[in-house]
């Protein structure tokens, strides 16, 4: 229980810092909520030219891109201590101070920073999530929302495992690598999609080995009444989201893995 | 050679050989790169499955994509980070002491950063898209051969072009960041418009057919969208070269404003000393 009061310090910090310069914190949130926009730019026109995407419309589409937008905010807001390890803790040797400390690095990186600035492409996701809703003609009873919100915790869980694994990396390449960019944005862009528009590696890849699908496609597919498109039984639907908390549990171990390994740069 | 231009082709080719360096960051862009194609491409796929008459084929869709990826970095989205640096640190001071046209200057370093890092990634992006695909029995997914010799060589001709425009638009976005002091407010503005209006976020062809007149008018379709259509043949004979004129209407007009703001910027600079 201390270590969530600790944490807690640690948000509140955090925040009172960045509201130091209140100016500065509005036009970045403002900036993130903008450089989102170019994503709903692309969907816009591509709806306005195709009309739809294998039977797929735009507002599921829409919500499909508002829980995924949703989670990713949640994740980077949380994890930004695990986004700059490498260069920030590795390459500098700070890492060594948290090792001394008497709480684990896995609290005192979270409790790094709270990146409220995200905010911005929260509201975007929360926007697209809005319009989806509104358009889509579904009565949103409160289990159509617990699968929804079921979906955002999941992908959260798996976000910040990916950034996770982008940490761990460091340990051996010092550098940041941000091959995990791919994953991150790129999957952002490839879930905002329906699967069963991809090839089938494509899809096994998204489901089994970092379960995009499974946070996005799958239980939202099923919150929107579209469970025959997935072929998945309508039960198991909305469970998949539990393979994101998979995903964060095994890149935890990895990353224990790389704190064992650790080797000071002696900077 | 002409002795005057000496300078400027000492200082691209000192930048053009320090950005040969970052190899390893070429290879791991690179990887993205592939992967963001084929992400686009899978989708662009599935919108043209089941749609009635369209602007452009799948095909030159395909090729459009790959093109894009490969050209990613000719695109002047953000400030070169090293001006940026010396913006901050007060340091581009020095620049005016040097006995060259600043301009100049400037616009050889961009010219430099916009061939340097592109070539380490075009050349392995269009292997792959071009001839490993193919191989690999991927024909459907490949990057084609352009739309006949007349359309390669015009292809070669604006590609030139794009690098001037490029080159041009990078140094009125650094004329700007000297006025401002820093570069974000640029990169944040510069980033969207330049992906969406040079045909990078999805082509330019696809946009409503409403907006095409105004999407052949800005400057920014010179910067990816003109080669691109070349290449797959929707631009050609008259069409292509007017469009090659447009292009070059562009790098001359932006150059002469970067000049201009240069002159008026430099004017008032103030070292802050420190």
């Amino acid at each position: 229980m201390t270590s969530l009061r600790l944490y807690g310090r640690y948000v509140a910090v955090s925040l009172r810092s960045q509201m130091q310069y209140p100016g500065a914190f509005i036009a970045t949130s403002i900036g993130a909520f903008a450089a989102t926009v170019v994503d709903f730019v692309a969907l816009w026109a591509l709806f306005a030219r195709f009309r739809q995407i294998e039977g797929w419309r735009f507002h599921e589409i829409a919500l499909f891109y508002g829980v995924v937008s949703v989670a990713f905010a949640i994740a980077d807001t949380l994890t930004r201590g695990f986004d700059i390890f490498g260069p920030q803790f590795v390459k500098t040797g700070d890492f060594d101070r948290l090792l001394v400390r008497p709480r684990t690095t896995v609290l005192q990186l979270l409790g790094y920073e709270f990146r409220a600035t995200r905010i911005g492409r929260l509201a975007q996701g929360m926007v697209a999530w809005a319009v989806g809703m509104q358009l889509a003609s579904v009565d949103w009873g409160w289990s159509a929302w617990a699968t929804l919100l079921f979906a955002v915790a999941g992908g959260v869980a798996l976000f910040s495992g990916i950034l996770i694994l982008q940490a761990t990396l460091a340990f051996w390449t010092v550098e940041s690598l941000e091959i995990a960019n791919t994953l991150t944005y790129g999957g952002i862009e490839a879930a905002q999609y329906p699967l069963d528009i991809y090839v089938r590696w494509f899809r096994n890849f998204l489901t089994f080995v970092v379960p995009l699908g499974c946070v996005t496609y799958f239980p939202v597919a099923a919150a929107l009444g579209r469970a025959e498109r997935t072929g998945v039984p309508e039960w198991l639907l909305s469970l998949t989201p539990v393979s994101g908390f998979l995903f964060l549990a095994a890149s935890l171990w990895v990353w224990g893995f790389g704190v064992r390994h650790y080797t000071s740069t002696g900077s | 050679m002409n002795t005057a231009l000496r300078p400027y082709q000492a200082v691209f080719r000192a930048r053009f050989s320090l950005l040969m360096q970052y190899r390893a960051a070429a290879l791991a862009g690179f990887g993205t790169q592939c992967w963001w194609g084929a992400i686009k491409i899978m989708v662009l796929a599935a919108f043209f499955r089941g749609a009635g008459a369209t602007p452009m084929t799948l095909r030159q869709a395909i090729d459009y994509i790959w093109l894009a990826q490969a050209l990613l970095t000719l695109l002047p989205w953000s400030v070169d980070p090293d001006v940026a640096r010396m913006v901050r640190s007060g340091d581009v001071g020095y620049d005016r002491l040097r006995p060259l046209d600043t301009y100049g200057f400037w616009y050889a370093r961009a010219v430099a950063r916009r061939t340097a890092t592109p070539l380490l990634r075009a050349i392995p992006m269009v292997l792959t898209a071009g001839l490993l695909l193919p191989l690999l029995g991927l024909s459907e997914w490949a990057l084609s051969p352009p739309a006949g010799w007349n359309a390669a060589l015009l292809f070669a001709v604006s590609l030139v072009l794009v690098v001037a425009l490029a080159a041009a638009v990078s140094t009125l976005m650094e004329i700007i960041t000297v006025a401002a002091l820093s570069e974000r407010g640029v990169n944040m503005i510069m980033g969207g418009v330049v992906i969406v209006f040079s045909g990078n976020l999805i082509p330019l062809p696809l946009l409503p057919d409403w907006l095409q007149p105004f999407l052949q008018l800005q400057p920014f379709a010179g910067l990816l969208d003109t080669p691109l259509r070349i290449y797959s043949g929707l631009f050609s004979g008259s069409d292509a070269v007017i469009a090659l004129g447009r292009q070059a209407l562009w790098v001359m007009v932006l150059a002469a404003i970067g000049r201009a703001a240069m002159a008026r910027v430099m004017a008032r600079l103030q070292a802050q000393g420190g």
